[in-house]
């Protein structure tokens, strides 16, 4: 567990923190300039705040009497441009820690640079690499450090799409293999769904909301921070047959709903994150819709109407998601608490 | 060699080489030190510091020799103390040396800086998290990163410490085998009439070194930027 209490004053904006980090992947969400990177740099000891009571794991980092320097702290920190060593070959950069900070690392290098994909670049040196290639020598290299807890600081800012996309599936390896408290700085929303079991959300150097990701991705008065077009929910779900088309069909608790591509093995547990705007309402049996995933939901209320139209909450088996309808819509339906409905969801995505 | 050379000026050549050797030497871990402590912290009195360091550059060598010689002459306050322990440097080789470093040390010291200053702090700050204590940080990232430079600035150092002259024959005098070096055996030669064709062989020695040194400092210079770049 994380702790985290500190002010500090910049010239242009007043940082004010205040939030705890339970076991697992603490997501750190908010727009460039929210003051994010501060708090991991702070957790790290790399940036001293005017004030600061940081605790990991009941062991007193930073108080008024205390300042533990950075290379006592054994926190790993994945930086945004990786900073992997010039002079240093990949496998030289992997075991920098080993060598000359006295880490005995739970694991050998053999497994983590089999985890990440790096074993044929083990003998290469650093600058030459891709983007993607770095990014994951970086998360070897702190994960090799044998750290109590990892600072992820906007590790993906630099890749593209589809490189994000091929690190990820490596992160939620380290996430499930090596059970290290991860506090995971990011603007991106749907990086965030997919790692994180906590979500705190950052603006204008103060938290703004902080809980278990399923329950704040799920509050409606948080759409406009998220952004109308990304903000969306997670549902859980229980992998279940590969069908003869190919899709695979995942029991959640309004219904079955039908995935493509490849998925965990049956019976895993994953998640589902559903964005509101693409969540249909409808009364009544759908037919004749080519839509394949319909839920049975329960209208658990209505937000007031905002710029981007209303936010309608749903619960689904004890879970809530998010649907995004037009007023009109909302009146034509005749949405209130309590109604019971079908959600058409046009795109679902894994979250991991 | 002899051929060319008379005895006395493989003499000059040979003590002037090891006046800069021993200069440089001395002076280096020093340089380094001050170096990476110019580019990296700051603290009270970092511009004082800076100053000091390279007022030798600025001021009249005689001045900078004189100063030497009321410190570490056998009356001065530091030199009479270190007469009593058996170390004498006025009019000595060793003085030569001293005057030589002191000289050079701007020169050595900009250079060094410039390549620790060309380190990303960073990659410092990176090590730092993986549990490495400064001062190994240090060795196994700052300096292994500035090192063509802080080559380049030992041998642009090494160079300026051959042709010093001023502060030299000011501190130690111009004894032959003690402390002629090529500089002040250049000096004498050329104040003897009809000095100008032994001075000549002289003239083209000191050239010849100058450019050599140059040549190589400017060749380590380009291995700090391969360096900074990266290994491929």
């Amino acid at each position: 567990m994380i702790e985290i209490a500190l002010t500090h004053r910049f010239s242009g904006v007043t940082l004010d923190f205040d939030f705890t980090a339970p076991p697992g992947v603490t997501a750190l969400f908010g727009h460039s300039g929210a003051g994010k990177s501060s708090v991991g740099l702070a957790l790290a000891g790399l940036f001293r705040p005017d004030r600061a009571r940081i605790i990991l794991g009941g062991r007193v980092l930073q108080d008024k009497a205390h300042f533990v320097p950075p290379h006592r702290r054994r926190i790993g920190v994945v930086f945004q441009e990786a900073r992997l060593f010039p002079h240093l070959s990949v496998r030289q950069n992997l075991t920098y820690a080993a060598r000359h900070g006295g880490a005995r690392p739970r694991t050998d290098l053999a497994e983590v640079a089999d985890l990440l994909g790096i074993t044929p670049l083990l003998d290469r040196g650093t600058t030459a690499l891709s983007g993607g290639e770095r990014a994951r020598v970086a998360i070897g290299r702190a994960v090799m450090s044998d750290p109590v807890a990892l600072i992820l600081d906007e590790p993906f800012a630099a890749l593209d799409a589809p490189r994000r996309a091929e690190i990820l599936p490596f992160l939620q390896g380290l996430r499930d293999r090596f059970d290290l408290p991860m506090l995971y700085i990011s603007h991106a929303l749907s990086e965030v769904a997919q790692l994180a079991t906590t979500l705190v959300v950052v603006e204008a150097g103060r938290v703004l909301a902080q809980g278990p990701a399923g329950a704040i991705l799920s509050d409606p008065a948080l759409v406009p921070v998220f952004g109308s077009s990304e903000a969306g929910a997670l549902l859980s779900a229980r992998v279940g047959a590969r069908e003869a088309d190919g899709l695979t069909r995942v029991e959640t608790a309004g219904g079955p709903v039908f995935l493509p591509g490849d998925l965990p093995p049956a019976g895993s547990p994953i998640r589902l994150r559903i964005r509101a705007q693409d969540v249909m309402l409808a009364l009544g049996e759908v037919r004749g819709i080519s839509a394949l995933n319909l839920l049975q939901a329960r209208v658990e209320s209505l937000s007031p109407e905002g710029e981007a139209g209303q936010i309608v909450v749903l619960t689904v088996g004890k879970e809530r998601i998010l649907a995004r309808v037009t007023r009109r819509s909302a009146q034509a339906l005749g949405l209130h608490p309590g109604l019971g409905l079908r959600a058409i969801l046009k795109t679902v995505a894994l979250a991991g | 060699m002899t051929d060319w050379l008379a005895p006395e000026d493989a003499q000059a050549l040979v003590l002037s080489l090891k006046v800069a050797g021993l200069a440089i030497a001395a002076s280096l871990p020093f340089g380094i030190w001050l170096a990476w402590i110019l580019a990296r912290k700051r603290f009270p009195g970092h511009g004082l510091v800076n100053v000091l360091v390279h007022l030798p550059l600025i001021l009249p060598p005689p001045v900078t020799g004189y100063l030497l010689l009321v410190t570490f002459g056998t009356r001065g306050w530091l030199g009479a103390g270190l007469q009593d322990i058996g170390i004498v440097l006025a009019f000595r080789w060793t003085g030569a040396a001293l005057a030589a470093a002191v000289m050079a040390f701007p020169l050595m010291v900009r250079a060094i800086r410039l390549a620790f200053e060309a380190v990303d702090p960073g990659l410092e700050a990176a090590a730092a998290t993986l549990g490495v204590p400064p001062w190994r940080v240090f060795l196994t990232v700052s300096l292994p990163l500035a090192l063509p430079g802080v080559l380049a600035g030992a041998v642009t150092g090494f160079a300026k410490a051959l042709g010093e002259f001023g502060a030299t024959i000011t501190f130690v005098s111009n004894i032959p085998g003690q402390t002629r070096t090529l500089p002040t055996a250049i000096y004498t030669v050329l104040s003897v009439p009809g000095g100008d064709a032994h001075a000549l062989r002289l003239i083209i020695l000191s050239i010849a070194i100058a450019t050599a040194a140059l040549v190589l400092s400017e060749l380590l210079g380009r291995g700090l930027a391969a360096r900074i770049r990266g290994r491929r």
